[in-house]
């Protein structure tokens, strides 16, 4: 059923007519044009389509878009704010926390989640909460020492 | 043998001209002989251009663009490659841009496999930088009216030792103009001693793009008017296409339908409105029934062995059996494994009525384009294959039928197509990593010494199995390689897997050594070592013992040691670990692995030992989980809820070693480090339990087994 759908993306309004069963990560990826979020899995298991509702970790490829009407959205695309990069992003860089990168986004976006909730998590913490994004080139000892770094980056606050 | 798409040269620098402004030199590679001689190495097979293999083009600017058929997989290759041109050419690194992966930019490239792009391009990319500096001093020495004796090349500019500031850019030397010169004498490459760009951790090219979500991959490709595709599949492998009635599909709006016998595809403007457009196709197919499951592989595969290639052999068996007291005899299985990148094969292509342009997630862009053009009647001229960033590939991006299918409905329809495989897709037409067996039957004296070894290894490949220790009498024999004709033996396509063959003969012949070491009651580091002469392999197990604290064991001891070593790539590698294992449920929970690798000149050391670590975690999923379950042609472990990869919960703690070889050239290191994983682990299971796990991936029920036989 078309239905009318608003949401906030990345900061910016957005007002769709659409099929409100489809999934929020095919509208994302085709419909608005919004790469970042990837297909992995299809399933919500692999984690590489995680994009932030209302600075929550969602599963994009599991979410209805109707789901998502009245939400704020941010995908990978929208974290970095005027040019200037994320915590997380730069200590990704500087961890060298990916290798291939398909998986990336999601890793960035389920660890900003994780430390809105818990900023200051110990390192078995973070390997819980990280433990549902699958890397398949075995970054993870990087990406665990970037997230590290971001929350010492952080000191507690969220930006 | 020259590939269709390798244009002329004249063509080829034509081509390059156009794109404005620079100057491409062209090199002449060595003769592929010459080299391999030198190199002493048999391969050939890939990553050796035949014509040309490198190009430059010098900016006014003074910005040098590198042209390789190189792609980037998340390996790193557009950081390194750059460090070695740099060097030679002698140019600041943050000077050189790279392109990669174009083939109607880039020189014609085997592919991206193997580990080559260092070890094998990247030696003729130093000697054409080398040569290329070379012609440019000579250019200089014109230009400044000065003896070329006493100029220098430094950062991209040549200077006049003798008169201080007195120098060209090698951008004003080349102007524009396409130079092609050869020297008769190559200036040689620098001395390991003299590096200064290669050995250093640059930072990767691609962390800004990848970590703000502007990287782009082949499925982030987004052309005006583009339709998805998603493709009817049989059930199983084998199965014959009957019938399918598309009629209920082409109800949804703007479903189009493209039927040619067994190929059916629907399109749509969104994916997932196409995949809803497929699930309403129904279709028949005549199943196989062949009676062959991942029980019943093995025996069907020793069946249809075929005659054994000799990798190595030594002394007679007969000889050494007679003075062996005690002889182990062990059968070793691994399953069917799949590459399982986290991205999809994804393609997308636009054809404008007389050129087809394919992006692609492929490792092997020209043979793509060569396989298009001969199936869709294009000459390769009209074919142009782009590689975007790969998201992961480790050997399965090679055979790349994704890409082929999205030109072949492109070139149909005449709009722009995306075809992404689902990861139903992905698992389904894989081509796995080969089960294999390796029989072993070995003696020793009453010494503690082997006195023979009888290698056997069925279906994994020759990679890893040449004897390395001192045994006087030996022989390995391969029954059929991971390529080839042994392959048509396998229910479904085969291929090579990250370091092909060589994980499954590190594991065999890891744990039946210290299954003969426990006999001897020997050390197994001491039983290695007393069996070894080549001193490579001495200093990688000596620098892991070191890092890793090794005590002495008769195993199995209790600790839960594990030990491993091998060859790969021409880098050799040796690996320790520790795991604890929970008796009653047969899980084992690696507390620690250390790997020491001798990889000749380090590159770019923080890639090089990213790479090690991005093994040994990959590596642990052949070794607890991965595996593919399968009957009469048909794949059940369609996703990552049965086939489980591993997770951060796994991590052990990693530490890795990379020793100094300046005298060696780079050798290979996107692969050694995952080797010696089942082994290691294998052996510090059995160390920890007294049980021999005979079979990977060693799963909790494995184990469990394994402990009550023991």
């Amino acid at each position: 059923m078309i239905e009318s759908i608003r949401f906030k993306l990345n900061g910016r309004p957005v007002n769709l007519k659409v099929d409100g069963e489809r999934t929020l990560l095919w509208v994302l990826r085709s419909d608005l044009g919004v790469t970042g979020p990837k297909y992995g899995c299809g399933e919500g298991i692999c984690g590489a389509c995680t994009v932030l509702a209302d600075n929550v970790a969602v599963l994009a490829c599991q979410k209805t878009i109707k789901e998502v009407d009245g939400s704020e959205i941010t995908t990978i695309e929208g974290l970095a704010q005027n040019g200037k990069l994320h915590p997380l992003q730069k200590a990704f860089v500087e961890n060298a926390g990916f290798q291939c990168g398909y998986c990336t986004p999601g890793m960035i976006l389920k660890a900003y989640s994780l430390l809105a909730e818990n900023p200051t998590p110990s390192r078995d913490e973070i390997i819980a909460g990280m433990d549902d994004n699958l890397c398949r080139c075995g970054a993870h000892t990087r990406i665990v020492a970037a997230i590290e770094t971001a929350s010492r980056e952080m000191k507690g606050g969220m930006k | 043998m020259m590939p269709s798409s390798a244009m002329n040269r004249r063509e080829f620098l034509k081509r390059l001209g156009v794109l404005g402004g620079g100057v491409i030199i062209g090199f002449n590679t060595l003769d592929r002989l010459a080299w391999a001689r030198r190199h002493r190495t048999g391969f050939l097979g890939g990553g050796i251009p035949t014509d040309f293999n490198a190009f430059l083009r010098i900016g006014t600017d003074n910005r040098v663009v590198l042209y390789t058929g190189k792609i980037e997989m998340g390996q790193g290759a557009m950081t390194s490659i750059p460090q070695l041109l740099a060097e030679e050419l002698h140019v600041n690194y943050d000077a050189v841009d790279i392109v990669m992966g174009d083939t109607d930019l880039c020189p014609w490239d085997a592919g991206t496999f193997g580990s080559l792009s260092i070890r094998h391009f990247g030696i003729f990319l130093r000697e054409a930088a080398a040569e290329a500096r070379g012609v440019l001093m000579e250019l200089a020495a014109d230009h400044l009216k000065s003896p070329i004796g006493r100029l220098v090349a430094q950062d991209g500019y040549v200077n006049d030792t003798s008169k201080p500031g007195r120098r060209v850019s090698y951008g004003e030397l080349t102007r524009g103009n396409i130079i092609e010169k050869h020297l008769n004498d190559v200036p040689p490459l620098k001395a390991s001693s003299k590096l200064e760009t290669m050995g250093k951790s640059f930072p990767r090219r691609d962390a800004l793009e990848k970590v703000t979500g502007a990287a782009k991959f082949s499925g982030d490709i987004r052309l005006p008017g583009m339709l998805y595709a998603k493709i009817l599949r049989p059930p199983a492998h084998g199965a014959k296409f009957i019938k399918a009635d598309i009629a209920p599909a082409k109800n949804i709006d703007g479903i189009q339908v493209v039927e040619e016998g067994d190929f059916v595809a629907v399109l749509h403007k969104y994916p997932d409105v196409a995949e809803q457009g497929l699930a309403q196709i129904k279709s028949r197919f005549d199943r196989p029934k062949t009676g062959v499951d991942d029980k019943t592989i093995f025996d069907h595969l020793l069946k249809s062995a075929p005659d054994p290639e000799v990798a190595s052999q030594g002394g007679s068996l007969k000889t050494g059996e007679k003075l062996a007291s005690t002889v182990i005899e062990e059968t070793y299985f691994n399953s069917y494994v799949a590459h399982a990148p986290i991205e999809p094969h994804t393609a997308a292509a636009e054809f404008d009525g007389k050129k087809l342009t394919v992006w692609a997630s492929t490792q092997t862009p020209f043979s793509v384009k060569d396989l298009i053009a001969e199936q869709l009647n294009l000459s390769a001229d009209n074919v142009r294959v782009i590689v975007p960033y790969v998201g992961g590939a480790f050997g399965g991006k090679s055979a790349s039928g994704q890409a082929l299918e999205a030109a072949r409905l492109a070139k149909r329809i005449g709009k722009p197509v995306q075809v992404a495989w689902s990861r139903a897709e992905e698992f389904f037409y894989d081509t796995f990593r080969p089960a294999a067996i390796v029989k072993i039957k070995s003696g020793l004296n009453s010494a503690g010494r082997i006195t023979f070894w009888d290698y056997n290894v069925y279906f994994a490949g020759m990679r890893g199995s040449k004897q390395f220790y001192e045994i006087p009498h030996h022989k390995e024999k391969v029954y059929g390689r991971w390529r080839g004709s042994a392959r048509r033996h396998h229910p479904f396509a085969v291929g090579p897997w990250r370091a092909p063959a060589n994980n499954t003969n590190v594991y065999a012949r890891d744990l039946h050594l210290n299954l003969m070491a426990a006999k001897a009651g020997a050390d197994p580091l001491q039983f290695r070592l007393e069996h070894l002469k080549d001193k490579r392999m001495i200093n990688v197990l000596k620098a892991a013992a070191r890092k890793f604290g090794w005590q002495p064991i008769k195993t199995p001891s209790g600790r839960g040691y594990g030990i491993a070593c091998g060859i790969d790539a021409g880098t050799y590698v040796a690996f320790m670990a520790e795991v604890e294992v929970d008796r009653s449920s047969g899980n084992v929970n690696v507390k620690r692995v250390v790997c020491a690798q001798d990889m000749g000149v380090v590159v770019n050391p923080d890639g090089a030992a990213t790479q090690m670590e991005g093994c040994i975690t990959m590596g642990l999923g052949y070794v607890f989980t991965e595996e593919i379950h399968f009957k009469d042609g048909e794949i059940f472990d369609l996703n990552f809820d049965t086939y489980t990869l591993p997770k951060f919960s796994w991590l052990p703690k990693i530490e890795t070693v990379i020793l100094e070889n300046p005298e060696l050239a780079p050798q290979g290191g996107g692969e050694p480090a995952i080797i010696g994983m089942g082994g290691v682990i294998a052996t510090a299971i059995y160390d920890a339990v007294g049980a021999a796990v005979f079979q990977l991936p060693m799963t909790p029920a494995r184990v469990k087994s394994a402990m009550k036989q023991a």
